[in-house]
């Protein structure tokens, strides 16, 4: 079946019970046992729960993967991962990740005696040369966050196998319509669900796809020991988005490309970011790795100063001003003061997080609509 | 030009009306931004960009002059449930801007908007004329039970206008028609239709369940009322159930006060969720009428098929004027399988594995049924017959999956003997 069709129907088979084509939602904390000692499917609804099971049973289709969990949010998620490794050990993530990993990794990891060390994943040399012998997991972004760098995921995963490490892979801008990380040789591949995979600002969520099945049970015991599962209605909600993610993320793709081209024209716009445009560093590697779009994320940097950027991202109508993405409203925020402003302020200006950077998240709205928000927003803030 | 923009008749920028009730969205915009944006507040409770959920059965009042404030309406607001939610506010807004209507009611399914609707405008002695093709519950509604009430009901064929205008007498009300029509996708020549009624001054109500604002914007072409089963495309989740109708404020209002003594309201959850059904409303539509033009292409030319009804196809008897009206043509596809009796076509229905067998249309998820066996089993021949119900009829709600899955689906389907 194709991607479409299984986002539908995988997962999601008519309740058995009763015929509900839309499957129930399952709030029941416990479940009765057949026996005492004698352990049906279900036991307890931390340890698995059928709504949830339905939804993983999905993603782990759209990714490639042989079983997805799903945590209460994104964060919670790529914490599972982090406790998978052990005092001593050695994380090396890209430079251009989301500000809460940035602060999980350097704030609270840390204090595990797991050393994290960051370099640019776009720069395979540069990256590798990071790697020690203790290096247990090299964790990327692709694209990355707010620069929209590119990373080679397959190249990555072949430095992280020889070193006998882990590759982790947030692959929340491109979700899997545009780009399957296990396909391509990653271990891990993380979403933070809220994004489009709900696609409706509505869920906080997280999500882990893994291709091995030993790994799936370790990740599994750590997200039952430690208990940051996705609730029943989040479940639903998530599954329900995920029917229409195909049409969501091409047109969302469809719309940023549009806009990007069209950034590019603008006389107050000094340099746009997005991966579909020629220009952009990681052009032809995400031609090769994105199919059928370049995401809907666009950071571009304005001519000005910080407060030109910031009366830009005040001025807009239709964009709202707000952190978060990958959702039907566009968004529109500045970096440097909102969602990357947990990382410390010289490793913000070390990678090239300017005070001028707008990051875009573009919606569903008709293009028409988007351009024109920003041309007044853009002409408001001269 | 955004995809919203390049449909064949884009009527989406220009020619509509601007929202005048909601801040969120700036005047002459595309219909995607009206499904994402419209009705909405830009600034919400809370700060939240979604709106919140108002789980509340009753509404307090600061102290008793709000109240006399409230009575003497100075003071627009909630005051118990079953008279409204601000979530509902939201929602009918939003399907009136998507409607290119003043105003919109929410209930609780389709068919409790059409009942609500009826007792409203209708005293007894009132006739009511309904072109034939349509949901057999709302004929069952107006025959059985507006009959009991002293309402008379006369069914004329569908699309013949003459017989529509020959049955008109001093008591008629209302005109009221489906289109596209259940099963047959009979399309509704609107200004025909439109003026019959203005010259004998008949309010005239269109059911546009099957063909969405998207495809079909009667009140631009001066129909009074757009009832919608919001539970089929609007919702689009096969998961909610909901009607909508659409129409001139003050026309409302009766029907409205109805609602309330009635309490055929919707509730908060469900509303919650048609909201986040509109979100995508657009793209969805644009699909089912991808998957529906393909499917009866496909259909039509098929040597065990007989016949297609399907407005899309040159073929069909309304095609013209559906063009005319129509943007898209819908998920909806019926065909007759032939040489096969009611058991071999069964047969056909239990050989698909995407299409589920159900009721309803217009989710993510097709579904497929025969009408004979799920709506008109215990009718006699006779009466299946007059309703044009043949035993070889089989209807298919495409869904939004690949068109590729769905006809390979069909194709064997079809090879089962």
């Amino acid at each position: 079946m194709q991607f479409r069709t299984r986002a539908i129907h995988v997962g999601q088979e008519r309740d058995a019970a009763t015929g509900a084509v839309v499957r129930p939602i399952h709030l029941a904390t416990t479940y009765v046992q057949p026996a005492a000692g004698e352990w049906g499917e279900y036991d307890y609804s931390r340890s698995g729960n059928p709504t949830r099971r339905s939804l993983e049973t999905t993603l782990a289709s759209l990714e490639g993967g042989v079983g997805a969990l799903c945590f209460a949010s994104g964060m919670a998620a790529t914490h599972a991962v982090t406790m998978l490794l052990e005092r001593g050990d050695h994380v090396v993530a890209g430079t251009d990740v989301y500000g809460g990993t940035y602060r999980l990794l350097h704030q609270i990891v840390n204090r595990a005696g797991v050393d994290v060390n960051l370099a640019p994943s776009s720069d395979l040399a540069r990256f590798e040369a990071a790697i020690k012998p203790q290096t247990k997991l090299l964790w990327i972004e692709t694209p990355g966050n707010p620069l929209l760098s590119i990373t080679d995921i397959r190249a990555c995963a072949e430095i992280a196998h020889r070193h006998g490490c882990l590759l982790g892979v947030d692959s929340t801008f491109a979700s899997p319509v545009l780009t399957r990380p296990l396909e391509l040789g990653a271990d891990i591949v993380m979403h933070s669900a809220t994004k489009y995979l709900g696609g409706h600002s509505d869920v906080l969520g997280g999500a882990l796809v893994v291709r091995d099945k030993s790994l799936y049970e370790r990740l599994y015991f750590v997200q039952n020991a430690t208990g940051a599962v996705l609730g029943p209605f989040e479940s639903f909600l998530l599954s329900r988005g995920l029917k229409t993610l195909e049409l969501r993320v091409h047109e969302h793709a469809r719309t940023a490309q549009l806009l990007a081209e069209w950034l590019v024209t603008h006389p107050q716009v000094k340099r746009v970011l997005y991966p579909g445009l020629p220009s952009h560093p990681g052009h032809d590697l995400a031609k090769r790795q994105m199919h059928g779009g370049f995401g809907a994320m666009i950071s571009f940097e304005t001519t000005g100063d910080f407060a030109t950027a910031k009366r830009i991202v005040e001025s807009t109508k239709l964009f709202q001003l707000a952190v978060s993405l990958g959702a039907v409203e566009s968004l529109i925020e500045q970096p440097a003061s909102m969602s990357h402003a947990s990382y410390a302020a010289k490793d913000r200006a070390a990678n090239g997080i300017a005070d001028t950077l707008i990051r875009l998240s573009v919606g569903l709205e008709a293009f028409d609509d988007l351009r024109e928000d920003l041309n007044q927003a853009l002409a408001a803030a001269k | 030009m955004g995809t919203a923009m390049t449909d064949k008749s884009s009527n989406s920028a220009d020619s509509r009306p601007a929202d005048k009730s909601a801040a969120a969205v700036p005047p002459a915009v595309g219909s995607s931004t009206l499904a994402v944006h419209a009705g909405e507040a830009r600034q919400k409770l809370g700060d939240s960009i979604t709106d919140p959920i108002f789980c509340t059965a009753t509404y307090t009042f600061r102290d008793s002059q709000s109240v006399i404030d409230f009575i003497e309406q100075k003071q627009p607001r909630e005051e118990y449930g079953r008279y409204g939610n601000p979530g509902e506010k939201v929602v009918e807004r939003k399907l009136a801007a998507l409607e290119g209507a003043e105003a919109g009611l929410l209930f609780a399914t389709g068919m409790s908007a059409l009942v609500t609707f009826l007792l409203a405008k209708l005293n007894a002695g009132d006739e009511i004329i309904l072109f034939d093709q349509c949901y057999h519950r709302s004929r069952e509604f107006c025959v059985k039970h507006l009959g009991r009430y002293g309402v008379v009901t006369k069914q004329v064929p569908a699309c013949d206008y003459a017989a529509m205008e020959a049955a008109i007498t001093p008591r008629t009300k209302l005109l009221i028609s489906e289109s596209p029509t259940n099963p047959h996708l009979s399309v509704v020549d609107l200004d025909r239709f439109v003026e019959i009624g203005r010259r004998h001054e008949i309010e005239t109500l269109i059911d546009a369940t099957l063909a969405t604002p998207y495809n079909l914007q009667p009140i631009a072409a001066g129909v009074d009322y757009v009832l919608h089963s919001a539970t089929k495309y609007l919702g689009g989740h096969n998961d909610l159930l909901a009607g909508v109708l659409v129409g001139r404020t003050d026309d409302l209002e009766p029907v409205r006060k109805l609602r309330g003594i009635m309490g055929t309201l919707n509730s908060p959850h469900n509303i919650y969720l048609l909201e986040r059904g509109l979100k995508t409303f657009e793209l969805r539509i644009q699909r089912h009428n991808a998957n529906g033009m393909a499917i009866a292409r496909y259909l039509e030319k098929h040597p065990r098929i007989e016949k297609v009804y399907y407005p899309g196809l040159e073929s069909h008897t309304d095609h013209e004027i559906a063009a005319r009206y129509m943007r898209g043509f819908g998920g909806l596809v019926t065909f007759l399988v032939k040489d096969a009796d009611w058991r071999a076509t069964a047969r056909v229905v239990d050989a698909f594995r995407i299409p589920r067998i159900g009721p309803s249309l217009g989710g993510a998820e097709s579904l497929v049924e025969q009408p004979l066996v799920m709506s008109y089993f215990e009718c006699t021949p006779e009466e299946r017959q007059s309703y044009g119900i043949p035993d070889n009829m089989i209807r298919l709600a495409c869904g939004i999956e690949d068109t590729a899955d769905l006809l390979a689906d069909l194709e064997q389907a079809l090879a089962t003997p």
